[in-house]
Parts: structure tokens; sequence; C-alpha cells
């Protein structure tokens, strides 16, 4: 069924009974042409891509637990293509296009609002830095603007900009066509519209091994039995290592874990996205009026999806010398997710050295902003067995050939991205 | 809050600690660019027990081998580094 007013209106007048499930739950089939590994935005929107712009729709995603349940909704929904190096600005900004037209193109409301991301800067040497950064990104034809601290006050007017704040704030670089998307709907979306297409969307079917034959995998052990595949993609972010390690590769990712919480809900007091220069914490607020925060990762390398307290009272703390007005919040709920975090804090997205297995990983922080982006290039890769030049750069071997993509220029320490 | 027994400091809270990287054998100076490349680059990253360096930076400055469990958090042991890398 497509959604659209004269269907909210026939079903209102029918008491809501009629409405179909968004996607189907098949059984698994005995063979595919391309199984993804992995049901979260990232594998669902490459599934969506190669059946809607590569014609092949005999297509199975298949994901562990259920459809939402991993790092899809584990995010604090931030959108922005605020880039400087070449290969991540365009691939970004691809996908913030892509973010414009998607609940369109999906039929589905993703709630994407480009409320705009402002990165507050606080000392002389970190306005020159965005300056530059700013000045790279308006080279590649990105939309970049330089507020200055009475500009910063109109727009958020309970931020702290005075001279008495721990850190004065000078000003700060926004992206307006950045904004949020409501992470949940990224996924469902997604999951309806690539089975309307004719994709296999199967739940709890969790990944236990692969079968390779010479140089090229034939079939892929589940959960749910054995299922054949002339090509297979990786979507795991998070896990990469350990589904890599199943077909015999060790990659240049550590996993470590990343917290996010939201406050009690609150009037609307935020209708932007503000992240602090001296310390790090990310706020924006939901439309339930809930405000949205996120810090720095734990700094250790984890699977558990739970984080500790330091890092919490970290973030909280820079909250609240951005929001001093704050203090008295109470804080509703607190989740992690688990990053893969590359050595150069760059994604991969490429063939591997299996002839027709395919690996979509290496998100650090920037998994959900990349959503559609991701899919679209890596439908690409998998339907030409060629890269997307989009994606070319995100390679598994240019950190072997010196060709690392290190936004911060941070070296090879994956918790410094 | 993590808890790491140091042996020289005794029980210490881990925000004492900084992680360094895990535990891999340091290749010789004029080893073959295949080995830097797997050391420098490359994790094996496993769900479950992990040797990690660790430097106790607001402590006894000395580095440290942990054992945790990366799927629970759990510390399984922690030993001087010495003779380690």
């Amino acid at each position: 069924m497509r959604y659209s007013i004269f269907s909210l209106v026939r079903e209102a007048l029918a008491d809501h009974r009629g409405w179909p499930q968004a996607w189907a739950s098949p059984e698994p089939k005995k063979t595919y042409d391309v199984i993804i590994v992995g049901g979260g935005g990232h594998g669902l929107a490459s599934a969506y891509y190669l059946a809607k712009n590569h014609g092949i729709r005999n297509v199975a995603v298949l994901e562990k637990g259920w459809i939402g349940g991993g790092n899809t909704g584990r995010n604090t929904t931030i959108v922005r293509s605020n880039y400087m190096l070449d290969a991540n600005a365009h691939f970004y900004e691809w996908s913030l296009k892509l973010w414009h037209e998607l609940s369109a193109d999906l039929n589905y409301n993703v709630m994407f609002s480009p409320r705009g991301v402002i990165n507050l800067a606080h000392t002389e040497s970190q306005r020159d830095a965005y300056f530059r950064r700013g000045n790279a990104m308006r080279l590649n034809g990105i939309d970049a603007e330089w507020l200055t601290r009475e500009e910063v006050r109109r727009m958020v007017p309970l931020l702290d900009v005075s001279d008495r704040a721990r850190f004065p704030i000078l000003g700060g670089l926004i992206q307006r066509r950045g904004g949020t998307a409501r992470h949940d709907a990224v996924a469902w979306g997604y999951a309806r519209a690539a089975s309307n297409l004719g994709v296999d969307i199967i739940q709890n079917c969790e990944v236990t091994g692969f079968a390779i034959k010479g140089n090229r995998v034939t079939a892929v052990e589940t959960s749910r039995g054995t299922i054949e595949a002339a090509k297979v993609g990786v979507a795991v972010a998070g896990n990469s290592g350990r589904v890599a390690a199943m077909a015999g590769l060790t990659l240049p990712i550590e996993s470590h874990v990343l917290q996010a919480f939201v406050s009690e809900p609150l009037k609307p007091m935020l209708d932007t996205v503000v992240t602090y220069g001296q310390g790090h914490c990310y706020i924006s607020q939901s439309d339930k009026g809930e405000l949205v925060m996120g810090g720095d990762l734990d700094f250790y390398p984890s699977y558990a999806q739970k984080g500790n307290l330091p890092i919490l009272e970290d973030a909280i703390v820079g909250g609240l010398q951005m929001f001093p007005m704050l203090s008295r919040v109470r804080m509703l709920r607190h989740w992690a997710g688990i990053m893969d975090m590359t050595l150069d804090g760059s994604p991969i997205i490429a063939k591997t050295p299996l002839d027709n297995f395919y690996l979509n990983g290496g998100w650090c922080y920037g998994g959900f902003k990349a959503t559609p982006g991701s899919g679209w290039v890596f439908a690409h890769t998998i339907a030409h067995d060629a890269p997307h030049a989009l994606n070319r750069d995100f390679t598994l071997e240019r950190f072997d050939e010196g060709r690392v993509l290190d936004e911060k220029g941070a070296g090879p320490v994956p918790q410094w991205h | 809050m993590l808890l790491f027994t140091c042996p020289f400091c005794g029980p210490r809270d881990q925000s004492e600690f900084t992680y360094g990287r895990e535990v891999a054998p340091i290749p010789a100076l004029d080893a073959p660019r295949a080995d830097w490349e797997r050391y420098v680059f490359r994790r094996d990253n496993p769900r479950g027990a992990h040797r990690e360096w660790w430097h106790h930076n607001h402590g006894c400055r000395q580095w440290l081998v942990i054992t945790r469990d990366t799927a629970t958090h759990a510390v399984l042991s922690v030993e001087a580094a010495k003779g380690t890398a």
C-alpha cells in the first residue's frame, strides 16, 4: 500500500485495521544473487539501491536480531557533510543530497529536518581551523557559513555566550543543510521500500560462517541454515572484524563503544544542532522534546552495548558549560552502540581479497548520516564488481599504500579519530 | 567504572589509565614492510578475552598488560608490561 493522505483518511475511517505489514518476512530461499549480511540502515539501503538502481532483486538481507535494533537505533540522529578531505566531502555531500529527497523516494516519512549544525569555536586557533574547514567545504560546493558570537546568540538564545562562560564562545561554523532525522524510520523506510521491490528481509538469522571455495564465497552459513549466494556484501559496522574473520580477513578496525543519552522532555528550546568546541558534547532536541546528547568514545575496545559513567559525566559537563540552565534537568534514557573505528577515521566500502565478497564498514562516528550514500555506492560496487567514483578511495588497501584518509591528522590510533 | 588492580599501586579507577593498543609483537626495524603494515594497521579485535597495553599515566606511569573481556568488560588480569613488547 502506498502511504498518502488518501490512505490515511481511508484507514482512519476503517479504525486503522487495514494497514498491511510494512515489509514481508519470508523464509530464506536456497540461493540468491546477492546476500547482504546486516539489516541495519546501510544493509537495507544497499539492498534497496541494488533493486532500484541496478535491477538486482533476488537479494536477501540477513539480520541477526530485528530491524532497527542495532546501531541504526543507537546514534544521535545527526546528519551533516562538513568534511575537509575531497573523498569524504564528495561522498557525504552526495549522501546529504539523498537525505533531502529520502522521504519522497521511500514513500516513508524519515522526519528529516535540515535544522542546521553549528560547531562552536572558543579560541582564535579553533576559529582559524573552522575558517579553513569552511573554505574547503565551499570549494567543494558544500554550504558552510561563519557565525559571529552575536549571530550564534540570536539562533540559540539559551546558549551561554557571555564572557563569564568557562570557555567564552567566539562564534561558530554552521552547515544549514545539515540536521537530524528519525533513525528508526530510516531503517523501517528502507526495509519497506526494499521489500516492495522483492528483497527478502530475514530477521533472527545470524551468520555463523562462510563456505569458501578457491577465492570465492559460495554460501553463507546461518542460524537458519546454509544459503547460497553469487555475491556477498557485509554491512555490519561494529562487528565488521568478527564477520570478516569468518572469511579469513583481518581488518584495520577496532571496535569501540560510544554512548548517548536523552533528557526528560522539555518545551521547545533548541531548534538546531550544537556541538561544543572545548570538550565533546553534541546536543539537539527531538520532536518529543527530549534533549539528545552524545560525547566521546569510552576510549577502550568494547563489544558491550553499554558504557561507563566517567565519559557520561564528561559529556554532561560540556553540555552544562554550553547550557547552564540545564543543570537540574533529569536524564531519561542512556544507551551505547559499537563503532567500527578504522585506523584513519574514514570508512571502508570496497572489494576484498576474495572475488565476490564486499565490505561496507569502518564508519567510526559517522555511520548514520552516511546511510543513503553508503547504500548507493555499495550497491554500485556489488553490482559492477567495481567501486563507484564516490567510494573508490575508501579501499582496504589504502592503509598499506600510504593513501590514508585521516581527516584529523590523528595518526594510526583508532580511538583518536 | 572499571577497576584495575595495578601491580605497583593497587586498585585504581580506569580513568587513571590510558588505553594504548592491543598487544602484538613489535617487528624488528629491518623486518619486511608487510610485517610493519600488519603491526600498525591491522587489529585482531576479538569479542572476548583481549590482551591490551595500558599506561597508568595518572599513577605510577608504568605500562601494563591488561587482559579484559571486551564483551562483558570483566578484567581478567593486570600485569607489568616489561618484557611483553
